[in-house]
């Protein structure tokens, strides 16, 4: 057993953990952190992806021992504390870019982090920035779209169409 | 999308009465806590006292167990009990198969455990119960079995022939059934054979349809909690209501014991449509223990253990007069069952059995399908379920046909197809097509796409001999959906109807629960649900929620697959609402001293005609339905309803889907530049739930053309056993999508709308594969086996080249270039590029 302590969504844990225990498992079984799930055991699907020190990782490809003493975000930790949704997730409502809703916590981490390197992506670097990301329902066009919208939010450029999906998320 | 802009104008009403909701682009209820996490994923669910699972699998595709030894594995920490098939051997039962499609259909049994012989690699043969999920899959390596390895069985026309190794020892031939329909003996078409012997042109095809694995996201998973005399069970299901039923047979414990949730489920795309070994297992475990277990497979189980899809061999002949005119259609079908009969994987490929012959008014028709057993994963529903084959081998064969009579392939449909002043139209496999506009699809998706343009750059490149060449692929499409009417399953041997529940419970306080007895997982039923009550009830949006995935508080369904929730499910939510309304009318007559006959409701008031002003909203009348201190004499004090609906008939969705597909002939790589795809599902409740589920699905059809092969080695092992060879596409391996829709509505019910959730996958694969085949045609190529992989590209150009010309008419031409292997084992050497 090996003792460590991450923060995960801005809250201090400290744990004795395996050496073998990856993050996903200490961040769903041990912290109850289960809106990050697991869909596949060969680091391909992206399901898990969390943020690891502001960079998106699959946290089914770390070992929770090397997270020791960093700072974890998950989706449960995204929002802002009075509830408000951060862009992406507002982009992903409004864009229809969830279909069961498996794949997003996943791929609304990759795309924070996408979106951190460059805020003004094409279609194509989207394309290519969430291929480590899959889903089965959407086909990714509405999740391109999300990004795409998310970015121009949030770097103030947001156009009229955005404008008009927020007043739909009021009203709904 | 016009056809949406249209809607929403026809939405605000003319009469300037209140905006209706149906038609408009509603953002989801349902997203709030998927996009936070706050989820309920089975796996996500920790029971006070719960156990966990993990399932020793088989590492061989057939052999006999000759010993296990579970001493050592009992031994291990934090492991409670380990359990064989040999312990459940009389009380496991058999995993239920509802779909006999014949009477002397051959089922040979299959245990949740094997006992004395596996017969697919991965197939359960122990289970470990331990205190967490670690220490019960490190025990997994300490149970000792002995196999005596049997020889595979992997191909299906080696598997029927005389003499071959049985599957199961139970059986004397590896064929479960033969399902044959004819239209001359059916009365709905000439005898086929009259047809066939009198042809002007014959074109004879083999098509191979891959297997293929649904890859639902979220892995299956159940939790199962003794309660009483029978028990709990949260799984990650398309259908709690159909396994509630089916568990207490299985099980042994009265079905009003069984109770069944379907919590947050992520996809299913039929691979959740299933009786499972895993969810029988973990009711038998908890059960025996009286403990609570958690069982979640890995993606690697998942992949080998949970059914697969599609996986046939289409021997498709085809009969014309020389003008183009269709005359005769014969279809032979091998479908592999796999090494089991699942919950309806019999009936999957007769499913298709109508929906060869399309849009296209042929004189005969035969469907003659044979279910062969092998040592595969058993097969079962994956996305379209029958449909996406049928069509495949239709749209493939109406373009060799094209080619044959050096016609213009889409020449040739039009020439064919049943034209829009010819609906209610029957066609020869007995279907009545309530309606459609072939036409009207057909001309929207060609300028969509820019046809002329596209064919004259083809030309182009042709001349040149460019590198890089230009394919134009066809879809005109159509489907049988809305499953089902409940004469018709009967008629099919069904073991259950097709009709749908729903009940409506109008609160003190005027919110509105809807009821529904159709499974959502990923669906939006929740938003379009809202949509149709607010308007039938006249209530807002917000005000209504909609309960569904639980046998406790949703009762009786038949839940969700064959794009039913709608057209079926949905139309039980309308019926019952029909029914709130007529109660609170009798009330809303007595509350505004007035004959129920003088009311008018509208916009959720009964007024009295003529005097608007006097009026009742039907959260009043809820209310005085609560109180009850003053109602009519006689009058149950309660406007809640339900209903049931059986529909009367299939929904049929048709579209034009349209591919253009550059080919690279030095690299073998296809290239999706444009894709187009013109769908008709009559009216539609939200435009933006709709346009999702016409996305995905063209993803599924795309990557079955493109990507997805499930591939066995000659051991029978899955090469394919993970997401690392499993190419489930990536956003970077697909194209955005143009997409658009016209209108004929359904007539058969009472929204207008017809199916969605399966049109995209049935139509997408053969535009696809047609595309890649047009680009390679000069080239002397005139199929290419699914998925179109770069090798196999590469390889029937290099193969094409050396061939004179295409297949002659008359001649079989077994598949093209590239079908050396009936069960597509040849790209286990080949390896996926
Ligand atoms: S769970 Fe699939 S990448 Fe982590
Ligand atoms: S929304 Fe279902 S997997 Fe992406």
């Amino acid at each position: 057993m090996t003792q460590v302590s991450v923060t995960v969504d801005g809250v201090v844990y400290t744990d004795e953990v395996e050496a073998r225990t990856l993050l996903v498992h200490y961040l769903r079984e041990r912290l109850g952190k289960v809106g990050t799930v697991v869909g596949c055991d060969t680091s391909n699907c992206g399901s898990c992806t969390v943020l690891l020190g502001g960079m998106s990782v699959k946290s089914c490809s770390v070992l929770a021992v090397q997270a020791n003493g960093s700072e974890v975000t998950t989706i449960e930790g995204l929002a802002a504390a009075d509830g408000t949704l951060h862009p992406v997730q507002q982009a992903f409502y409004d864009s229809h870019a969830l279909q069961c809703g498996f794949c997003t916590p996943g791929m609304v981490m990759a795309s924070c982090d996408l979106l951190a390197e460059n805020p003004n992506p094409s279609e194509q670097e989207v394309r290519e920035g969430i291929e480590g990301n899959l889903c089965r329902c959407t086909g990714y066009q509405n999740i391109v779209k999300a990004i795409q919208a998310a970015g121009r939010a949030m770097s103030g450029t947001a156009t009229s169409s955005t404008a008009t999906s927020n007043t739909e998320a009021v009203r709904a | 999308m016009t056809a949406v802009d249209d809607r929403a104008t026809a939405a605000s009403s003319a009469d300037g009465g209140p905006r209706m909701e149906v038609g408009n682009a509603r953002r989801r209820k349902e997203d709030a806590h998927l996009l936070t996490g706050r989820t309920t994923w089975t796996d996500n669910m920790t029971l006070p006292g719960m156990l966990h699972l993990a399932i020793l699998r088989s590492p061989m595709a057939h052999a006999k167990i000759t010993r296990i030894d579970a001493s050592e594995a009992k031994s291990r920490p934090g492991v409670i009990a380990v359990f064989t098939g040999q312990d459940f051997a009389e009380t496991q039962g058999d995993i239920p198969c509802a779909w006999p499609v014949t009477a002397d259909m051959v089922n040979p049994g299959h245990p949740s455990l094997a006992v004395t012989q596996v017969n697919h690699v991965g197939e359960a043969v122990a289970v470990i119960v331990a205190r967490d999920k670690a220490a019960a899959q490190d025990a997994l390596e300490a149970v000792d079995i002995d196999y005596e390895q049997l020889p595979a069985v992997l191909d299906m026309e080696a598997a029927l022939a005389e003499g071959a190794d049985l599957v199961h020892p139970n059986t004397t031939s590896n064929k479960s059934y033969t399902w044959v329909f004819e239209s001359g003996a059916a009365g709905t078409g000439q005898p086929i054979d009259d047809v066939l012997n009198a042809a002007e042109v014959t074109l004879k095809r083999r098509f191979i349809q891959q297997r293929l694995i649904p890859a639902f996201m979220e892995p299956r998973s159940t939790v199962v909690q003794p309660v009483g005399e029978g028990f709990t069970m949260w799984s990650s299901t398309q259908v709690p209501h159909i396994l509630r039923t089916m568990l207490a047979l299985t099980v042994g414990v009265p079905e009003h014991k069984v109770r069944v949730i379907a919590p947050d489920v992520g996809g299913g795309f039929g691979g959740k449509l299933q009786v499972t070994p895993e969810e029988v297992i973990c009711a038998l475990v908890a059960r025996k223990l009286g403990k609570s277990v958690k069982y979640t497979e890995s993606r690697s189980e998942s992949v080998m253990s949970a059914h697969h899809g599609r996986d046939q061999i289409q021997d498709i002949t085809i009969t014309a007069r020389r003008d183009g005119t269709v005359t005769g259609l014969d279809v032979h079908l091998l479908a592999n069952m796999g090494a089991y009969l699942r919950l309806v994987s019999p009936g999957i490929p007769v499913l298709g059995a109508f929906m060869f012959n399309s849009i296209y008014k042929f004189d005969a028709y035969r469907f003659t399908c044979d279910g062969v057993f092998t040592t595969k994963t058993p097969t079962d529903a994956y996305r379209g379920a029958g449909r996406p084959e049928a069509t495949f081998a239709i749209e493939r064969i109406m373009d060799e046909l094209a080619a044959e009579l050096d016609m213009d392939p889409m020449e040739l449909r039009r020439k064919n197809w049943i034209r829009h002043e010819e609906f209610p139209f029957t066609t020869v496999s007995g279907m009545t097509y309530d309606s459609g506009n072939y036409e009207a699809a057909t001309d929207k998706a060609l300028s969509l796409l820019g046809w002329d343009e596209l064919i004259a750059e083809q030309a182009r490149r042709r001349a040149s001999k460019d590198p890089v060449q230009l394919g134009l692929g066809i879809s005109t499409f159509t489907e049988m959906c809305g499953l089902a009417p409940s004469r018709v399953l009967g008629a099919l041997s069904y073991v259950a109807g097709g009709w749908e529940n729903a009940a409506i419970r109008v609160l003190a306080t005027g919110k509105v629960e809807v009821i529904t007895g159709v499974s959502g997982h990923g669906q939006g039923h929740e938003t379009a649900w809202s949509q149709i009550v607010a308007d039938q009830l006249g209530v807002p949006f917000e005000d209504i929620e909609v309960i569904h995935g639980d046998t406790q508080s949703a009762p009786k369904g038949m839940d969700t697959y064959g794009s039913r929730s709608l057209v079926v499910g949905g139309i039980a939510v309308v019926k019952a609402a029909e029914k709130v309304v007529e109660k609170a009318r009798a009330i809303a007559a007595h509350m505004l001293e007035a004959n129920p006959d003088d009311l008018d409701f509208a916009g959720g008031n009964f007024s009295v005609k003529g005097s608007p002003g006097n009026s009742k909203s039907i959260q009043d009348v809820a209310f005085a339905t609560f109180t009850a201190h003053d109602l009519p004499d006689g009058i149950e004090p309660s406007i809640d309803s339900d209903a049931t609906f059986d529909p009367a008939n299939f929904s049929f969705p048709h579209g034009t889907h349209l591919c253009a597909i550059e080919v690279d002939t030095e690299t073998g790589r296809a290239t999706i530049r444009k894709y187009v795809c013109v769908d008709d599902i009559g009216e539609v409740i939200n435009p933006l739930i709709v346009e999702g589920q016409v996305h995905g699905g063209l993803a599924q059809g795309i990557a079955q053309a493109l990507y997805e092969e499930a591939v066995y080695d000659a051991e029978g092992n899955l090469t394919t056993g993970s997401f690392v060879d499993y190419l489930v596409p990536s956003a970077a391996d697909l194209p955005s999508f143009i997409t658009d829709r016209t209108v004929s509505a359904s007539t058969t019910n009472p929204l207008g709308v017809k199916g969605v959730g399966e049109a995209g996958t049935i139509a997408s694969t053969p535009a696809v594969v047609n595309a890649v085949v047009n680009a390679l045609r000069p080239y002397g190529v005139n199929d290419i086996q699914m998925p179109c992989t770069p090798e196999r590209i590469w390889r029937a150009l290099s193969e094409g080249a050396e061939k004179s010309s295409p297949a002659a008419a008359g001649t079989v031409a077994h598949g093209g270039a590239s079908t050396s292997s009936s069960d597509g084992s040849d790209a286990a050497e080949g390896g996926r590029l």
